[in-house]
C-alpha cells in the first residue's frame, strides 16, 4: 500500500476505495495530512486498515485517525462500526488493554506558586500511584469483591468512598457499562486483576502533572474548570492483567467461532463472532466487565492523586482540590446509534487507539457538556504537550463520533532505545523543569518524544477536519511512570 | 535454533527458528524472556507442568506462551528448560525455571497477528508479535 493507492478528498481526508482489494466490504476513510501519511507509509497501518474493512456487518467506512500506526491486526487509531445485532464484534479490534484510557483532573492551583513543591509532588504521586511491571495496586480486593468491581465499575468506587458523584457524571458511561457480566470473565483473568486494581502498570502508562498553557475556547475551558497557568493531572492506564487475559481468552475462543460462522479473515487477530451469538454475547459481557475494572482503576488512581495533592498543598492553601474534567476510553466497543446514509442505525463502534468525541447535544453527556460537546483528552508524548478538545456535530456524521487518542508512535521501541539513553532523557526533561519518576530507564527511553508524531500536528489535523475542536493545550511539569 | 527481533512500531516482534516443533516452542519462550529482559535467581529450579488445547499448531503456541505470561505475572517465575510434547491439537509441557529478580518489560499478551509456523530449510520458523 502506498499513497498513490489513496484518493485524496481534501487536505485532511483520504479514502482507500473498495476496489483496492476484493475482500473489502467498506472503504477506509483516513483523517491525516500528507506529511502524517508519509510518516507511517512504511509501517503496516494502511494494510491493517484494509484488513479491518473485511469484517462482516461493517457499515459506513472504517475510519483511521491521524495518530495511526501499525498494530497487531487492527490499526492503532482505528474505528469500525458493525451493525447491531447481526454484525460481528471483534476482540482484536478493541485490544488487549480493554478500556485503556485517560482521566483529566484540574485545579485552581497556580503553577507559579507551586513551582517549589513540584519535586515533592512528583515523589508523593509516585508513592501513592503504584507503577511498574507486575506491581500490585494500593488496595486489595478479594475475588468476591472483585465481581462487584466488574459489575459496577466507578459505582463500586463511589460506594466504597473512593469517588464523588461528580466524578461519575464526568466519566464516559458514568464509569459503569451496563451489561457487564463477571461470570463471563475467567478465573485466570480475575486472579490477574484482583491484586492490581489501583495501579498504573508500565509501558506508556503514566500519571502526569501539567499546566494549562494556552486556552483556545474560553467558554468550554470555563465549563471544564481549566484555568490558564493552573495545574492539572492526567492518569493514563487501563484494565491491567485482567483486561489482557479477557482479550487473550476470547481471541483464543473465537479462533473456532470464525469457523463455526463461516467467517474468512485476512488476519487471525481480527477473529470475531456475531454480536447476537452465544460467543458474541459472552465476550460483550466480559469486555464490559473489564472496562468497568479500568474505570474503577482510574478512579482509585484519581483518589490517590488527590491524597498526594492534599499531602503536598493542603497546609499551604485552602483550594488545593482536584476536580474531574472527564475520563475517556480509547480501547472499547460500544453500542451506539449513528446516522449512516441518512438512516439512524444501532451499531457496535470498535475504537482501538481512538476516542469517543460526541458533539453538543449528544446523549450520555452531563448537562454542562451537552452545550459544548464531550471533552476529548489527548495525551502527547512525554515532555511535549497534551491537549483538551471537544467533540463536534461533524464527528457524529463523519467519524462515528470519534477522534484521535494521542500522538501515535513513529519509531519502534528497540530503535528508540538505540537512539535515546534513558538517563540522558531524564536529565534533559529535568533541565526543562519536568520532574521525572521512572521505574525503568530503558522504559523511559522507549517513550522518548522522538518516538512519537508531533501531537500538535495530529490535533491540528482533527481540528482542521472538523471532528474535534481545540479547547486547551497543556504543558508537562512532572511525569510518573513505571 | 535461535531468534532475532523484528522492528515493530508499538509492540515487540520476534522471528524464531528451530529444527523441530518442541524446540520452536522452547526457543519462542526464551525469545519472550529475552524481549522482557527477564533476570532470574540462580540455584535449584522450580518445576511446573501444564497441558493446553488449540485448534492448530499456532493456537498451541499462543496457549503455551500465554501460560508462561501467566506464570510470570502471578507467580513471579520465568522458565528456561522445557520438555514439550505436541500431539495434533494438544500439548503438554514440563518446565523448569527460577524466581524473577527483575523484568524490564511487561508482556500483556501473545497475539495471533500474522502467526504462521512454516517449514523451512532450518526446520520451522515463526514470527510472533507480543502486545507490550
Amino acid at each position: 500500500m502506498n499513497i498513490e493507492n489513496l484518493v485524496q478528498i481534501n487536505e485532511t481526508e483520504w479514502e482507500i476505495p473498495t476496489y483496492i482489494r476484493s475482500d473489502m466490504r467498506v472503504p477506509v476513510r483516513l483523517f491525516a495530512t500528507r506529511e502524517l501519511l508519509e510518516q507511517i507509509i512504511n509501517d503496516k497501518s494502511l494494510d491493517q486498515a484494509v484488513n479491518a474493512a473485511t469484517l462482516p456487518g461493517l457499515v459506513g467506512s472504517v475510519i483511521v485517525m491521524p495518530d495511526m500506526h501499525q498494530g497487531y491486526g487492527f490499526p492503532i487509531g482505528g474505528v469500525a462500526a458493525t451493525e447491531y445485532p447481526h454484525g460481528v464484534i471483534s476482540p482484536g479490534a478493541i485490544g488487549y488493554d480493554i478500556n485503556c484510557g485517560v482521566r483529566l483532573l484540574a485545579s485552581s492551583i497556580e503553577f507559579d506558586s507551586a513551582r517549589e513543591q513540584m519535586d515533592m509532588l512528583a515523589t508523593v504521586l509516585n508513592k501513592y500511584c503504584p507503577s511498574g511491571v507486575g506491581k500490585a495496586g494500593a488496595i486489595k480486593v478479594n475475588l468476591k469483591e472483585l465481581d462487584y468491581v466488574l459489575r459496577d465499575g466507578s459505582r463500586w468506587a463511589l460506594k466504597n468512598g473512593y469517588a464523588t458523584q461528580a466524578d461519575l457524571a464526568r466519566t464516559e458511561e458514568t464509569g459503569s457499562l451496563e451489561g457487564a457480566d463477571p461470570d463471563m470473565v475467567s478465573e485466570r483473568a480475575k486472579a490477574r486483576g484482583h491484586e492490581q486494581i489501583g495501579s498504573l502498570g508500565a509501558g506508556n502508562h503514566f500519571v502526569e502533572v501539567d499546566v494549562v498553557d494556552e486556552i483556545f475556547a474560553e467558554e468550554a475551558a470555563n465549563v471544564m474548570g481549566l484555568y490558564k497557568g493552573c495545574l492539572t493531572v492526567q492518569i493514563h492506564c487501563g484494565s491491567r492483567g485482567l483486561g489482557h487475559q479477557v482479550c487473550t481468552d476470547y481471541v483464543h475462543e473465537f479462533q473456532s467461532a470464525v469457523r463455526k460462522y463461516g467467517i474468512d479473515l485476512p488476519d487471525r487477530e481480527l477473529v470475531c463472532a456475531p454480536m447476537d451469538s452465544p460467543e458474541g454475547r459472552a465476550y460483550m459481557g466480559a469486555m464490559r466487565a473489564a472496562a468497568n475494572f479500568a474505570f474503577a482503576n482510574r478512579q482509585l488512581l484519581a483518589y490517590s492523586a488527590r491524597r498526594a495533592f492534599e499531602e503536598v498543598f493542603a497546609n499551604q492553601m485552602r483550594n488545593w482540590h482536584l476536580h474531574q474534567v472527564y475520563d475517556i476510553a480509547h480501547n472499547m466497543g460500544k453500542i451506539e446509534t449513528h446516522e449512516v446514509n441518512g438512516k439512524q442505525i444501532k451499531v457496535c463502534v470498535h475504537r482501538k487507539g481512538a476516542t469517543r468525541a460526541f458533539g453538543p447535544g449528544s446523549p450520555g453527556l452531563p448537562p454542562e457538556y451537552k452545550k459544548i460537546g464531550q471533552p476529548v483528552i489527548i495525551p502527547g508524548s512525554m515532555g511535549t504537550a497534551s491537549w483538551v478538545l471537544v467533540g463536534t456535530e461533524d464527528s457524529m456524521t463523519r467519524s462515528f463520533g470519534s477522534s484521535c487518542h494521542g500522538a501515535g508512535r513513529v519509531m519502534s521501541r528497540s530503535q528508540a532505545k538505540k537512539e535515546v539513553r534513558g538517563d540522558v532523557l531524564r536529565q534533559e526533561l529535568e533541565a526543562r523543569g519536568i520532574k521525572v519518576r521512572a521505574g525503568s530507564l530503558p522504559g523511559l527511553a522507549e517513550e522518548a518524544p522522538s518516538a512519537y508524531k508531533d501531537v500538535d500536528m495530529v490535533v491540528e489535523t482533527v481540528s482542521a477536519a472538523g471532528i474535534a475542536k481545540k479547547v486547551a493545550r497543556l504543558k508537562p511539569v512532572a511525569v510518573i511512570k513505571g | 535454533m535461535g531468534f532475532e527481533e523484528i522492528p515493530h512500531t508499538a509492540d515487540w516482534s520476534v522471528l524464531v527458528w528451530a529444527r523441530d516443533l518442541p524446540s520452536l516452542f522452547a526457543e519462542s519462550a526464551r525469545a519472550m524472556n529475552a524481549l522482557a529482559e527477564t533476570v532470574t535467581t540462580q540455584g535449584p529450579h522450580v518445576n511446573r507442568a501444564f497441558e493446553a488445547k488449540g485448534h492448530d499448531i499456532e493456537s498451541l503456541l499462543v496457549a503455551f506462551l500465554s501460560e508462561l505470561v501467566y506464570f510470570q505475572e502471578q507467580e513471579n517465575l520465568a522458565f528456561d528448560t522445557f520438555d514439550i510434547q505436541i500431539n495434533s491439537q494438544r500439548m503438554s509441557a514440563n518446565i523448569e525455571g527460577n524466581e524473577i529478580i527483575s523484568v524490564d518489560k511487561a508482556i500483556k499478551a501473545v497475539t495471533y497477528h500474522n502467526l504462521k509456523i512454516e517449514e523451512t530449510a532450518r526446520g520451522y520458523e515463526v514470527v510472533i508479535v507480543f502486545d507490550v
